[in-house]
């Protein structure tokens, strides 16, 4: 079985082909204590939609509650953390360096109005969730048909 | 000198008899620091429970793993934006001669594991008293 590096991304032949490009720097370069893992600047989202909700959710190992900002303004949902060095990191001897590190913010706009007031985010086991109900607005309405 | 201390492994045969109810494997990245005493290697487990991670050192061949259940289960949803995938983490390193494996501790915070592999004795640094010759 192949180890599935950590991030997918959308399948097109051009993705194909980097990801083979990819694979082959990353078996040559293995020797050489390259990254295996690669790196991205902000964690990766994923979105989807049930019901009258969106659910954002991204993958934030290492951030508590306190290095995470979340915020949604009419369609738009912002999240911002920041993984705070270690005090004398710089000077430390790393033998690998592949875990995220450093400040980032996304900023995600959904298709219909959220009701901000009822954002729910919950961060477990370095998972964060954000739960976004439509705005009443925006919910879908069942119209009763009623013959004439 | 010291890089082959704590060294990847790709085997994938053991990979293999691992694999779970997930159809990906994927490898968490990892970082690896030396202090004087010991080496403190931090692995990222985003959505693992502590009680899913699995350490274990055999035959000097540290393997990680941890079991991922997948989240977004309901059915009857769409999905918006697809940007990473989730399954269980693996990964394999080669120890050598250099780890006090007795003294290895292992925890947990915030979807992090934080291994410690104190140095063996003869690996930490000494320091050697000077006298000046009477």
């Amino acid at each position: 079985m192949l180890l599935a590096r950590r991030y997918r991304f959308p399948m097109s032949p051009f993705n194909e082909l980097q990801r083979e490009f990819g694979r082959l720097f990353n078996n040559v370069l293995s020797d050489f204590d390259a990254c295996p893992v690669p790196r991205r600047a902000a964690p990766g989202i994923n979105v989807w939609e049930a019901g009258d909700n969106f659910y954002a959710e991204a993958e934030v190992p290492g951030l508590g509650m306190d290095d995470l900002e979340v915020f949604v303004v009419g369609n738009e949902l912002t999240i911002k953390g920041r993984w705070n060095a270690e005090r004398d990191d710089d000077q430390r001897v790393f033998h690998r360096r592949e875990r995220q590190r450093g400040a980032f913010t996304r900023v995600l706009t959904l298709p219909v109005d959220l009701d901000a007031e009822k954002v729910n985010a919950v961060l477990k086991d370095g998972v964060l969730t954000v739960t976004l109900p439509k705005a009443e607005t925006a919910r879908t309405r069942k119209i009763a048909v009623k013959s004439a | 000198m010291q890089t082959d201390v704590i060294e990847q492994c790709d085997c994938d045969d053991v990979a293999q008899s691992e694999r779970r109810q997930t159809d990906t494997t994927f490898m968490p990245g990892v970082d690896i620091v030396e202090l004087d005493n010991e080496y403190v290697l931090r692995a990222d487990l985003p959505g693992a429970k502590p009680d899913d991670i699995d350490v274990q050192l055999d035959r000097g061949m540290l393997t990680l793993h941890a079991r991922v259940e997948t989240r977004q289960t309901a059915h009857q949803t769409r999905s918006l934006l697809h940007e990473y995938g989730v399954g269980d983490f693996h990964r394999e390193f080669k120890v050598g001669d250099a780890i006090d494996t007795a003294g290895i501790v292992a925890e947990t915070a915030n979807g992090v594991l934080t291994l410690r592999l104190p140095k063996a004795a003869a690996a930490r640094p000494q320091r050697i008293d000077v006298r000046p010759t009477t």
